[in-house]
């Protein structure tokens, strides 16, 4: 592997644990799935051994758990100034981008890796379809890939993490939120067919459900990639833009 | 060879360099002064090629900041305005993270962490975090990343900002040796370092170069080069005996002191002659190399910006 990008990453990777950053975000998250899973999602009442009532609610924790994991992405280098330590190495800006983001990815990739408890439980008291449990868990890593994207973004553009915070939820708001009726019904009346489809299918929401249905399509894998793509694209350009300022 | 051709950089409304054109060779320490906001800095981000000069260009040893970035990377160790460093990391993580960017693997890496420590006296603090370190440990790791891989290229800017006189005198020692081979440029607004370590200086405000000289030459444009001070009773007198001299051009009291200035050569001699044959009562008699201080507040047009 590119060695650049590699050392990049493992520093990022390291960064998590040398701080209480890692220990505090896992532990939430562990929490806040459980208790979603649980209360709000009836996982005894259901009686259905699958896990959908824990992927469920995924989006909803991403939206506000990874915009906390990536709003220090860069907004940090900036305010402390290593940016221009960073920058200055033989380390191409890509590699910089995509070594930070990988780092963070992984990070995320942890965190449900250690929601296995569930897996298990769902294991122990029936005979769910395992299959299609992989792809969900595949799937929802892939989702919070394409936040963690538009939240590295957003960093890129201010050293203050808050405001790289909040502008990062508004965005990922926007994209759950765009295949929902209540966006759509705003639309149904005037604009054509092809623009409703089009924001219709830009929704997170929409891919997620298909593949958390175990059914893993070429074009949400090819959405998702896109979706990560194109935001860390946009992060290297405004890095280019503003890193001096 | 480090060269530099018309280098511009504007942010919004204003210029921050303007022009600047030099190059720079081997063996060279070439010092950066100016007063705050001369744009010192900002051509020091241009050569490193952290920002993008607005236009002009420059090459180290003939690779294209701009458009061969990396392969000129790697031949700069670069110490940035502030030395910022990642303050969670250990010193020895920090160091071997540089050594990995910069190339190096795993015994490699670790051995020129090792040595870049040492030569900074960086041992007792190896396995510390760099945030719970003192502003003069901090600098020095800041310039130990910037040695580290033996770079052909040093830019430091303000390299013994923070530090105490010892640690300065360290830090300079420490320039010294390094300059035999190396292209040196470090950034400063203390004129006592331009004279220990430089071997030449531009001087620069509001981003252009005012004066590119070495620091002898520079302390030669003074009024003061080879005047003669004395420290006498009743001055008043003397003074008014001194400029009888032909050699002297100007006599000149203050706080106590008299300073005669040349009108040719030779004045220190006649001034001694004077003084035995008239068997005046001199406390303090000093030749004038001349006073950087006073050049370079002539060549700056004493802006404060």
């Amino acid at each position: 592997m590119n060695h650049a990008f590699t050392t990049v990453m493992k520093r990022e990777l390291a960064g998590y644990f040398a701080t209480p950053v890692a220990y505090v975000f896992i532990v939430i998250f562990l929490v806040m799935t459980g208790v979603f899973t649980f209360y709000l999602g009836n996982f005894y009442q259901r009686g259905i051994a699958d896990l959908d009532p824990f992927f469920r609610f995924h989006p909803w924790l991403y939206l506000f758990l990874v915009p906390a994991i990536s709003m220090r992405l860069w907004a940090e280098e900036r305010r402390s100034g290593t940016i221009e330590l960073l920058l200055t190495l033989p380390v191409s800006l890509w590699q910089a981008v995509a070594g930070k983001f990988v780092a963070a990815w992984l990070f995320i990739g942890l965190a449900l890796i250690l929601t296995f408890p569930m897996w298990i439980t769902v294991n122990y008291l029936g005979d769910p379809d395992n299959g299609a449990i992989l792809a969900a868990y595949i799937g929802s890593w892939l989702m919070a890939g394409g936040f963690l994207a538009i939240g590295s973004c957003m960093s890129a553009l201010t050293r203050n993490q808050v405001i790289a915070f909040i502008l990062s939820v508004v965005i990922c708001f926007g994209f759950l939120l765009s295949g929902m009726p209540m966006v759509l019904n705003l639309f149904a009346n005037w604009a054509p067919q092809v623009l409703i489809d089009a924001i219709a299918s830009l929704s997170f929401l929409a891919h997620f459900s298909d593949i958390s249905r175990g059914v893993i399509d070429i074009r949400d894998l090819v959405y998702f990639a896109l979706v990560i793509g194109f935001w860390l694209v946009a992060n290297m350009i405004l890095l280019e833009l503003r890193k001096g300022e | 060879m480090i060269e530099a051709i018309d280098l511009c950089k504007k942010f919004a409304d204003i210029t921050a360099v303007d022009g600047l054109s030099f190059e720079v060779k081997p063996g060279e320490v070439l010092g950066f002064l100016g007063p705050n906001g001369a744009g010192k800095s900002t051509t020091m981000k241009m050569l490193t090629g952290f920002l993008p000069p607005t236009s002009g260009s420059a090459r180290i040893n003939g690779r294209d900041i701009g458009e061969d970035s990396l392969a000129a990377r790697r031949l700069m160790g670069y110490l940035p305005e502030g030395a910022p460093l990642y303050g969670e990391m250990t010193v020895i993580d920090f160091l071997e993270f540089i050594a990995n960017a910069r190339g190096l693997n795993g015994a490699a890496a670790h051995s020129a962490a090792r040595a870049a420590a040492d030569r900074l006296h960086l041992e007792r603090v190896l396995y510390q975090q760099i945030e719970t370190l003192s502003k003069g440990f901090k600098r020095r790791v800041g310039l130990a990343q910037a040695i580290l891989h033996d770079p052909d290229v040093l830019i430091l800017d303000e390299p013994t900002d923070g530090l105490d006189p010892n640690q300065k005198h360290e830090v300079r020692k420490l320039i010294q040796d390094m300059s035999s081979d190396k292209i040196i440029i470090i950034s400063t607004h203390i004129l006592e370092e331009v004279e220990a370590v430089c071997n030449r200086v531009m001087i620069i405000a509001q981003g252009r170069l005012l004066a590119d000289d070495t620091p002898a030459g520079l302390i030669a444009r003074s009024r003061y080069h080879d005047a003669v001070t004395l420290v006498i009773d009743q001055p008043e007198q003397i003074a008014s005996a001194l400029s009888e001299l032909p050699e002297v051009s100007k006599a000149e009291l203050n706080e106590g002191e008299l300073t005669v200035f040349p009108a040719g050569p030779g004045l220190f001699d006649a001034v001694s002659k004077a003084i035995a044959s008239h068997e005046w009562d001199v406390r303090e008699l000093r030749l004038e190399p001349g006073r950087f201080d006073e050049v370079f507040r002539e060549i700056t047009g004493g802006q404060v910006s």
